[in-house]
């Protein structure tokens, strides 16, 4: 009896984990796999094993072209972040001297967090408005004649939310692994001579590659996920891989979306396991 | 193959914000020598060596490489290299690109800097393992990657700063020995910091005992032990035992001191004025247990620990007005003896083995 339990203990140590993981993630994605295979019309769901759903996904100009759309905002919002990510938390972590006022910086930049992200999104519309703060500014200083419309409903805006939205995730683990980086080491890069542009390139940016890794993985997920930003900033006139599944499922065709769910799945975690391989942040976790 | 540089502090101090680090001190290294600084943590040694190399402004003061006052050079341009405490390799280049940093720095051509940091790397046995990262080696590997590197600039002075602390105790007695062997081979400076007094008697031809931002002494390891200058100096290096009490007097090289209301002892040197507080020091090897006691230069005392340490036994008594009283004897002598804790025992010494410390001035 004892025996028993001693050798039952890990696996009743284990079993909260895999009922929640089992029950919110694992089934879930069974399902979404499961769904996808099924038939569908105006009016239900009829199980089978049918793979229309990803001919008609894969095979659609519409859902390369909002893949390429998704990609380019994945990728602009992703460089912009990576470079005020780096920027920001090597300020916070080698030119502020006290701990203290690092953690007071630090908690400034998560003072927007504090707000829902809708609220931070549609708080830019008043801004970049076409009789916006902007707008009216620079009409009223003289340097322009006529509002500038492609501030707000432009790829432009969404960008511009999304990296107001995003870069946190970006700064936060590349602080974190800035912060471990032995400060001796840029003594030592000193005393070899290095100037301050060299000790950054050679010495703190390649030491600070895994925060960058995984904030890029941040980054990545979220804007491939996205839907909100891009409907609400592109005023409807861009599309994102989620606002296509959106419309999908508005029209009660959750096999198509389903099937449009796994594929960015795999395409996501393609990705991810890309930057994992060119980096290795296992010594972060 | 390299110069040496001598290194010429004067009157230096360092000071953050309210607290002085550094306060005030003056030190001529001759070139080509082995300098150990040598004291208590905290005691201004490592900010010292950290002006030295440039890693910490002067506050005050000058410092010289050779004819140079370097005080607002850059480390690099100061013709030191420095050798960090954790040796500070970068975790993420191999042992060449370690070793060839200043050289990549400087924009020195890829197969040029490869070949000169291998050459490096030969002289410090380490070649087989060019292309490993610094985590793959053992401590004492770690070290000599990190001498390579500060070496690969032809210093005139190599700064080292508490080199062979992350070692475990028996590679620190072999890594000492190959620093030394090192240094008289490339016959350059070194400064050594270190808070081990064995480390320091071992390596050095100059001790520089430092306390409180002050140097206490700054003599050849033979002098450090045989006449320490001070009380604290004394105490720090353990081989003496140091008697507080007043002047009373004194005459023919031999000052008179005295614990009121306990006893007198003599000493060789110049006592005080009458009265004055007075720090005398009894080698702890040169105590004899047993014997009349001579007066002044001995007493009896109560032995309240023994300690036995193979070659020799380290004894402790009070008495006399003294607390903690060591002799260290040798095995032969105490086991002809029947000693133990709790035992009066006379103890005496000859006039030559007790001496008068001085004091610094406040």
């Amino acid at each position: 009896m004892n025996n028993l339990l001693t050798r039952a203990t890990p696996y009743l140590q284990a079993t909260p984990l895999t009922l929640i993981l089992g029950f919110f993630l694992a089934l879930p994605i069974l399902l979404l796999v499961l769904v996808s295979f099924w038939d569908y019309d105006f009016a239900g769901m009829y199980p089978g094993f049918f793979t229309f759903n990803y001919a008609e996904t894969l095979g659609s100009w519409v859902t390369w072209r909002t893949y390429g759309n998704t990609l380019k905002f994945a990728f602009l919002v992703w460089a912009i972040t990576a470079f005020l990510g780096f920027w920001v938390a090597y300020f916070l972590a080698f030119h502020i001297r006290t701990t203290a006022m690092q953690m007071v910086l630090f908690l400034v930049c998560t003072v927007p967090f504090l707000t829902s992200n809708i609220i931070r999104m549609i708080s830019w519309i008043p801004v970049l408005g076409r009789n916006g703060l902007v707008n009216s500014t620079l009409v009223s200083a003289g340097v322009i004649d006529q509002p500038i419309e492609w501030l707000l409903y432009s790829d432009f805006a969404v960008v511009l939310a999304m990296v107001h939205l995003y870069t946190l995730f970006m700064v936060t683990p590349i602080f974190n692994t800035m912060m471990r980086i032995d400060r001796a080491l840029v003594e030592a890069a000193r005393d070899a001579g290095a100037k301050n542009w060299q000790i950054i390139w050679h010495v703190i940016l390649p030491l600070a590659k895994p925060g960058i890794a995984i904030g890029t993985i941040f980054v990545v997920t979220l804007v491939m996920a996205d839907f909100s930003t891009v409907q609400v900033m592109s005023g409807g006139q861009s599309a994102s891989v989620a606002l296509m599944m959106r419309n999908q499922m508005s029209l009660l065709q959750y096999p198509a979306a389903a099937a449009n769910a796994v594929v960015l799945l795999v395409v996501v975690l393609v990705m991810v396991a890309g930057i994992l391989r060119i980096v290795d942040i296992r010594k972060e976790l | 193959m390299t110069k040496a540089a001598s290194i010429d502090i004067a009157s230096v101090s360092k000071i953050y914000g309210k607290t002085t680090a550094v306060d005030s001190i003056s030190l001529k290294i001759p070139a080509g020598s082995y300098c150990c600084l040598l004291g208590p943590s905290g005691c201004g040694k490592t900010s010292t060596l950290r002006m030295i190399a440039g890693h910490e402004s002067i506050s005050v003061g000058d410092i010289r490489l050779g004819p140079t006052v370097v005080n607002d050079l850059p480390p690099a341009k100061r013709g030191t290299a420095m050798m960090f405490q954790s040796y500070a390799l970068f975790p993420h280049l191999d042992l060449i690109d370690n070793v060839a940093f200043s050289l990549t720095m400087a924009g020195m051509t890829k197969n040029e800097r490869r070949a000169k940091a291998l050459d490096m790397l030969t002289l410090m046995q380490m070649e087989a393992y060019a292309d490993r990262r610094p985590a793959q080696l053992s401590g004492g590997q770690q070290q000599r990657v990190a001498l390579a590197r500060a070496l690969i600039t032809d210093p005139e002075a190599l700064l080292l700063d508490e080199p062979l602390s992350a070692l475990d105790p028996f590679l620190k007695v072999r890594m000492r020995a190959e620093l030394k062997k090192l240094q008289k081979s490339l016959g350059i400076t070194f400064v050594h910091v270190t808070h081990s007094q064995e480390e320091a008697m071992a390596l050095a031809d100059l001790i520089v005992v430092m306390s409180d931002g002050r140097i206490e002494q700054a003599a050849p390891p033979r002098e450090i032990f045989e006449r320490p200058a001070t009380a604290f100096v004394a105490r720090f290096m353990g081989d003496h035992n140091v008697i507080s009490g007043r002047s009373a007097g004194g005459a023919d090289g031999l000052a008179q001191l005295s614990i009121p209301g306990a006893s007198t002892f003599a000493a060789m040197g110049t006592a005080s004025a009458d009265n004055q507080p007075l720090d005398i020091a009894v080698r702890t090897d040169r105590v004899r247990l047993g014997g009349p006691v001579t007066k002044g230069l001995g007493f009896t005392g109560i032995v309240s620990n023994i300690e036995y340490r193979g070659a020799t036994v380290k004894i402790t008594c009070d008495g006399a007005g003294i607390s903690d009283f060591t002799a260290i004897i040798s095995d032969k002598a105490f086991f002809a003896t029947t000693v133990s804790v709790g035992d009066a025992v006379p103890l005496n010494w000859d006039a030559g083995d007790a001496i008068v410390l001085g004091r610094l001035d406040a």
